[in-house]
């Protein structure tokens, strides 16, 4: 039996845990501190405000309607995601759980391929696709019969279409996600219900899925505070403005444009970090949700 | 090929119909996955011409034109950007990796004081999303005289990164028997190479976490953006983000810049990608 010496300093523990602890703190625990305390300053970061940049983004005419649009367009994002992204992600794994497929890994990996591109290339592919320029979108639109619209271009259809876009784009991880779980449920729980004479239906939906809710659950949480950062798609497929008309603007873009500045205005650092706040008591509020209503009940199986 | 055993279930239709519906499914979601990446290397071995008037067609005899990989060689320093997006890329994973390692072997093997503090004040960062920092980050990075620099970079994917690294690498650590650790020291080895013995054993789990930081780094717009837009330091995704700006109109050049931009990740992603399932199957079903 080893038993540590109390008397001497055990200086080898703060050597392990210096560096990581030091750089955690300074890049990320303290900018967010930080962040919190401009946002209760003036633009200029001289003169201590309260809670005016709050108060000015809740009820200030400049503000308020455009933060609201923004957290309207990110919570439609982030349902289109619940219903469409995460069912396909089920849906996908599901199938490639099942036994003996032949080329379950080249599918794997093809399915993947998309959640692997940046965005500048997702975005700008599917400009090219879905752009009347070039007619690739209009002849598949006539091939399966649909009257050809620029979606992306339209006010009405461009938030829908960019959250398709990246549910393209992010189905595999959902797919990744779900496939871990399904691999992890133990073969002889399967054999004892094929035994009882399960269909494949009932297998899945009577033993498997409960087994893996707890997965349903983390995937949701990722998908709430990945949508509710999301920036990149919408800044590569259709710019900083968001446009047309603003019309897919979410709350990652109208932070960016807010303390970055576009155009002819000048970013604003106190309501940019005010903003950053107010995304992150979202995400927070969220988060302990999921963790107090639903990591909570859902019974996680020993298996 | 030996032939299939026949029983009597081999003539239910549910037999083959059921993996032809699987395959059918399968095989046409695959193609919406991969046609449009498809259809832009395809069309990146074309002139303009040819992408407008036969855009499906495969780029060979006369339609083949490498014209718009001449273009972006020329026009743009796709080496640096192609070496910055690496250094940042492969300089973040290996900080992530050692440091968190460092950490999860420190949290993990020694009991003492705050010892809990600081485990919860480690893991409080996988739910932070460091975006929201952005500001403060800036002014620190400028404050540091580090603006316009990888290194900003590798600064702040590091810091991002380590809240999974420590947390899933302490999951691994606390699985070593310590029975080998105490022989090592018996053997009048120091901590330091007691860490160093352990290490070599977290390869699986090293590099399923490699991967999955990756991506993200590489794929990275916000930061690049922000922190490090100068020429010098601008990464491949920034890189090719403002040429595809400039180019509006050389169809030949975005889509051969578009398919540059793909390569890299494909090929990290290929090498990687039987370690990142076999680390990911690995680390769920328990033993």
């Amino acid at each position: 039996m080893l038993r540590p010496n109390k008397s001497r300093p055990r200086w080898h523990i703060a050597v392990f845990l210096a560096p990581a602890l030091l750089l955690y703190s300074i890049v990320l625990v303290f900018p967010l501190l930080d962040t919190l305390r401009l946002s209760l300053f003036s633009s200029n970061g001289e003169s201590f405000v309260g809670l005016s940049n709050y108060q000015r983004l809740f009820t200030d005419s400049q503000w308020w309607p455009y933060f609201w649009r923004a957290l309207k367009n990110t919570v439609l994002f982030f349902i289109l995601h619940m219903l469409l992204q995460n069912p396909l992600g089920l849906l996908l794994a599901a199938l490639l759980d099942s036994k003996n497929l032949r080329g379950r890994s080249i599918y794997r990996t093809l399915l993947f391929s998309p959640t692997m591109l940046s965005f500048v290339i997702v975005g700008f592919v599917w400009q090219l696709i879905l752009s009347p320029t070039w007619g690739i979108a209009p002849a598949i639109s006539e091939f399966l019969g649909v009257r050809y619209r620029p979606w992306l271009g339209l006010e009405s259809t461009s938030l829908p279409t960019v959250a398709l876009i990246s549910i393209w784009q992010f189905v595999g991880i959902p797919m990744l996600f779900f496939m871990t779980a399904l691999l992890a449920v133990p073969q002889d729980i399967l054999e004892a219900a094929r035994v009882d004479g399960a269909s494949a239906w009932q297998l899945f939906w009577r033993v498997k899925f409960p087994l893996i809710l707890p997965t349903v659950g983390i995937v949701s949480i990722l998908t709430f505070i990945g949508n509710f950062n999301a920036f990149d798609l919408v800044y590569t497929a259709k710019g900083a403005l968001a446009g047309p008309n603003f019309s897919t603007d979410l709350l990652g873009t109208f932070f960016y444009r807010t303390f970055y500045g576009f155009q002819l205005q000048l970013g604003d650092y106190a309501m940019g970090t005010t903003i950053a706040v107010v995304i992150f008591l979202i995400i927070l509020f969220g988060s302990l949700l999921y963790l107090l209503g639903w990591q909570r009940k859902v019974v996680t199986y020993e298996l | 090929m030996a032939q299939p055993k026949t029983s009597p279930n081999a003539l239910r239709p549910s037999r083959w119909l059921t993996p032809l519906l699987v395959h059918a499914v399968l095989g046409s979601y695959t193609l919406v996955a991969i046609a449009p990446v498809i259809l832009v290397v395809l069309n990146s071995f074309k002139g303009s011409q040819a992408i407008f008037q036969q855009p499906y067609a495969l780029p060979i005899g006369a339609n083949f034109d490498p014209i718009g990989y001449t273009t972006v060689f020329e026009q743009t320093a796709i080496f640096r950007y192609l070496g910055n997006s690496l250094m940042v890329t492969l300089g973040s994973i290996l900080l992530i990796l050692l440091f968190g390692a460092m950490t999860a072997f420190g949290l993990t093997e020694y009991r003492f004081r705050g010892r809990g503090f600081l485990t919860l004040y480690a893991l409080i960062g996988l739910m932070i999303p460091i975006r929201l920092a952005t500001v403060s980050i800036l002014k620190l990075m400028v404050a540091l005289n580090l603006q316009d620099t990888i290194w900003s970079l590798i600064m702040v994917y590091s810091a991002q990164g380590l809240p999974m690294a420590i947390f899933v690498l302490s999951q691994y650590m606390r699985q070593v028997p310590s029975d080998l650790k105490d022989a090592a020291r018996l053997d009048g080895a120091n901590e330091y190479q007691v860490f160093w013995l352990v290490v070599p054993l977290m390869r699986p789990a090293l590099a399923t976490l490699a991967i999955f930081v990756m991506l993200p780094i590489w794929n990275d717009l916000w930061f690049p953006l922000v922190l490090a837009p100068g020429e010098a330091s601008r990464t491949l995704t920034l890189g090719a983000q403002q040429f595809l700006g400039q180019f509006q109109t050389d169809w030949s050049a975005l889509l051969a810049m578009l398919t540059l931009a793909i390569a890299p990740v494909l090929v990290l992603y290929l090498i990687f990608s039987r370690q990142l399932i076999r680390g990911l199957t690995a680390g769920t079903v328990k033993g």
